[in-house]
């Protein structure tokens, strides 16, 4: 391994290269990792008798950023595929390298533990655990990469919710001797329950199973069944050795009978949403800019990010939960004005009447989808806490800006994790998954989460150590509530 | 208008949406200056946050007084240039009025120190959050580090207590003695650092880029930059080299890099084609053990 790094043909390890010959002088040409986002390189070496040329292009791009988690149970192979794709895509320093074969010595044959790269803390190590949720970056000439890594143990639903809800992707590694497991349903449950746009199911060992077809594709039509209960609309199916590599960064040779994609090639091109043109547009106040000064006296800018869609110039809005309605009269971004601002830029905006406007005040659109304002919600909740939720608690509750009280009117019923059958229950524990209803002290202003992941997300909190004690999903209000509320003035 | 929005604006956005969570929820915070390049880039993160108003906060030097002049030339006129607030506490004072014992040895490092002063500047000013410029690419403990760390009286920091992050929701709320660390370029790497220093054209101490300096060859093999500070025998291997800094701290445990690269462009270039990590690189206080950051941390460190 060590050799390999400080050869410079050690690039070529892992990207398809070609050889080709002009004017009697031979070629090898490669594209290759670089660290720098922005920059593709293309290596070309010219074999010209025993002399090596070398020669460097670098190709800039526009990249973008995919958050994936990776869940899996502690013997599914998590943090060696973690390990292997920041060790392939060179995404592991010199040093830490060293510190690895340091760590790694009890391996045979000087074989790298790839999994030490991931686990973090003093205590972890000598548990042999992972506490929490570990963020690690990486990048290939296509993309930057966040993984939000969730360690699998008892804690694990509620960790797992945590890095869930801000991934693109969820990788849900799947053991191939094993097939799909206890753990399997929990993961798929959480990974559909806060809605991973792209799931990929990653039948890891396949070493371990001669590379057998059919036992890939018994697990893939198990885990159809499974991610059409949930209602997981797209699922890719990938068969891999993360600890020798197979399909991870490049394709297997030991499986030919597999046509798909390797991991890496995925993640990379797999397509992320865009803003679109008919998304309704949502923006909440965060801080209201009034510098005060003599030149700028009259100046108020309401200051936040774009939730979805987009604003224009002269746009009607209406301030929620309000009701009032005003233009926008103009819209500044970095201390410029422009005609238009999209999600998620962060955003200040000017109204065209003074209007009494705070922290945690939305601004939306008068044309288009309108959102929910009612103090009655309905929501999901992973529930994060040692101690027990019963009807009748009152929590905090924060979604983005905007902070109230609430109290827990019902828990409707309870999800086992595993057969996703419903029940009642009368108090909630830590990692339980319920759908409940709470009532808050002033309206709140939301879509629906299966709509917009943003304006349909909440926390909980406890209002005493001000803990985070749960996630919440809202569900759309029921239509013969809408008609009750009239806000509009 | 291109709808085409790239990494580098997918991340100061959200560090920007960060900021101005801060500027939301809390009442005393500080937004903690060094001088080095992290924290430069939060400055231009808070402009873009807070401008035409005054930053909601003022900036924060706990100064070591083993500093190179630059940095503190650099810090000085940008805080004047800013128009905001600039609060200089000295280690130094800390350890007059605490009795504390002063970094010894030959390279007599008082990083461990400024805690105390962080600490004791906390109380003076009754701060409730400082923001700082840590990243979780730097370093294994850092990895699991929140964007909002919530801190005991102590400053100390407890992995179990630290609350689970959902969404780009930040839970600021604390009790009395609590404060909240708050890292808003925590997504970012080193070299997503350049590139935006580079995107934005913004200034920096020049010791960050390539000059010749008189240095001190450690046992471990670093280039440490010779300073009244350090205590140094006369069999110590001293040379003139081209050097320059890639993170800027305590001049007595910042190794210097030997480095040609005089522009943004060539330490980028640099940063891609090297292949060791910023804090081994030039940490003297990391190298002592491996969980040495997650102690420090624990003690009350940033």
């Amino acid at each position: 391994m060590r050799n390999e790094f400080s050869h410079p043909l050690s690039f070529a390890s892992n990207r398809s290269f070609k050889l080709f010959t002009i004017q009697n002088c031979k070629w090898i040409c490669w594209e290759t990792w670089s660290l720098e986002p922005e920059i593709l390189k293309l290596f070309s070496f010219k074999i010209s008798g025993s002399r090596l040329q070398v020669s460097q292009q670098i190709h800039s791009r526009n990249m973008n950023i995919l958050k994936f988690i990776t869940a899996g149970s502690v013997d599914d192979g998590k943090s060696t595929l973690i390990g292997r794709l920041l060790f392939d895509s060179k995404a592991v320093s010199h040093d830490v390298l060293h510190t690895l074969e340091r760590q790694s010595r009890n391996k045979p044959d000087g074989e790298l533990d790839l999994s030490l790269l991931t686990d973090g803390l003093r205590a972890e190590r000598e548990q042999g655990i992972t506490i929490d949720v570990a963020y690690k970056y990486f990048n290939t000439p296509r993309r930057k990469f966040i993984i939000a890594d969730a360690p699998g143990h008892v804690q694990y639903t509620r960790n797992m919710v945590t890095g869930a809800s801000n991934a693109d992707l969820a990788i849900i590694l799947i053991d191939a001797r094993q097939g799909v497991v206890e753990q399997t349903h929990r993961h798929s449950m959480v990974a559909s329950l806060m809605g991973i746009p792209h799931i990929v199911a990653a039948v890891n060992k396949m070493d371990l199973v001669d590379f057998d077809e059919q036992v890939f594709y018994r697990i893939a039509a198990d885990y159809q069944k499974l991610s059409q209960q949930l209602g997981i609309p797209e699922v890719t199916f990938i068969p891999m050795s993360a600890l020798a590599g197979d399909n991870v960064v490049t394709i297997s040779e030991k499986m030919p009978w597999y046509t798909g994609k390797a991991l890496l090639d995925h993640l990379e091109t797999v397509e992320l949403a865009e803003v679109q043109e008919d998304e309704a547009t949502r923006f909440q106040v965060q801080y209201v800019i009034r510098p005060r000064t003599e030149e700028l006296h009259d100046y108020r800018g309401y200051a936040g990010a774009m939730r979805s869609g987009s604003f224009r110039k002269g746009d009607k809005v209406r301030v929620l939960p309000a009701g009032i309605e005003t233009t926008i009269k103009a819209i500044e971004v970095h201390q410029q004005e422009v005609d238009e601002a999209f999600a998620p830029q962060p955003v200040v905006l000017h109204l065209e009447d003074d209007i009494d406007i705070s922290r945690g005040d939305s601004i939306i659109r008068v044309e288009g989808l309108q959102p929910a304002v009612t103090q009655d919600l309905d929501l999901d909740i992973c529930w994060m806490s040692e101690r027990p939720l019963y009807p009748g608690d009152r929590l905090l509750l924060r979604h983005n800006a905007a902070t109230v009280k609430a109290i827990v009117k019902e828990i409707y019923h309870r999800v086992d994790v595993h057969t996703f059958e419903k029940e009642p229950a009368e108090q909630l524990k830590l990692n339980d998954i319920a759908f409940i209803r709470l009532r808050t002290a002033k309206p709140l202003v939301f879509d629906s989460y299966q709509l917009n992941r943003t304006t349909g997300s909440l926390i909980l909190i406890n209002d005493n150590t001000f803990d985070t004690v749960a996630a919440g999903m809202l569900h759309e209000v029921p239509v013969s509530e809408t008609l009750q509320q009239d806000f509009a003035i | 208008m291109s709808k085409k929005f790239d990494y580098l604006d997918h991340l100061e956005a959200q560090a920007i949406h960060i900021l101005r969570e801060v500027a939301g929820q809390f009442e005393r915070p500080a937004l903690l200056f060094s001088g080095g390049k992290d924290s430069i880039t939060l400055v231009k993160l808070a402009e873009k946050a807070f401008r035409p108003g005054k930053f909601p906060f003022p900036l924060v030097h706990v100064d070591t007084g083993h500093n190179f002049p630059e940095v503190i030339e650099y810090r000085d006129r940008m805080a004047k240039q800013l128009g905001e607030r600039l609060i200089v506490r000295k280690v130094e004072d800390t350890i007059l009025r605490q009795g504390l014992k002063d970094g010894s040895g030959k390279f007599p490092s008082r990083n461990a120190l400024q805690t105390n002063t962080l600490l004791e500047t906390i109380e003076e000013f009754e701060f409730d959050a400082c923001i700082g410029g840590a990243r979780r690419d730097e370093e294994k403990a850092r990895a699991k580090e929140r964007i909002f760390s919530i801190r005991d009286e102590f400053g100390a920091w407890d992995p179990k207590r630290q609350r689970p992050e959902l969404w780009d929701i930040y839970n600021g709320s604390i009790r009395k003695g609590e404060n909240m660390r708050i890292f808003p370029i925590s997504n970012w790497t080193e070299l997503d650092v350049w590139n935006y220093i580079r995107r934005e054209k913004i200034e920096l101490p020049n010791i960050y880029f390539s000059h010749s300096r008189d240095c001190v060859i450690t046992p471990g093999g670093q280039l440490l930059a010779i300073t009244e500070h350090l205590n140094l025998d006369p069999e110590d291997v001293r040379t003139n080299r081209e050097v320059r800094f890639r993170t800027v701290g305590d001049a007595t445990c910042t190794a210097a890099v030997e480095s040609p690269a005089i522009t943004v462009d060539d330490i980028i270039q640099e940063i891609i084609d090297t292949k060791i990590s910023e804090r081994g690189a030039t940490r003297l206080d990391d190298r002592l053990s491996e969980a040495a950051m997650e102690d420090r941390k624990k003690n009350g460190y940033f």
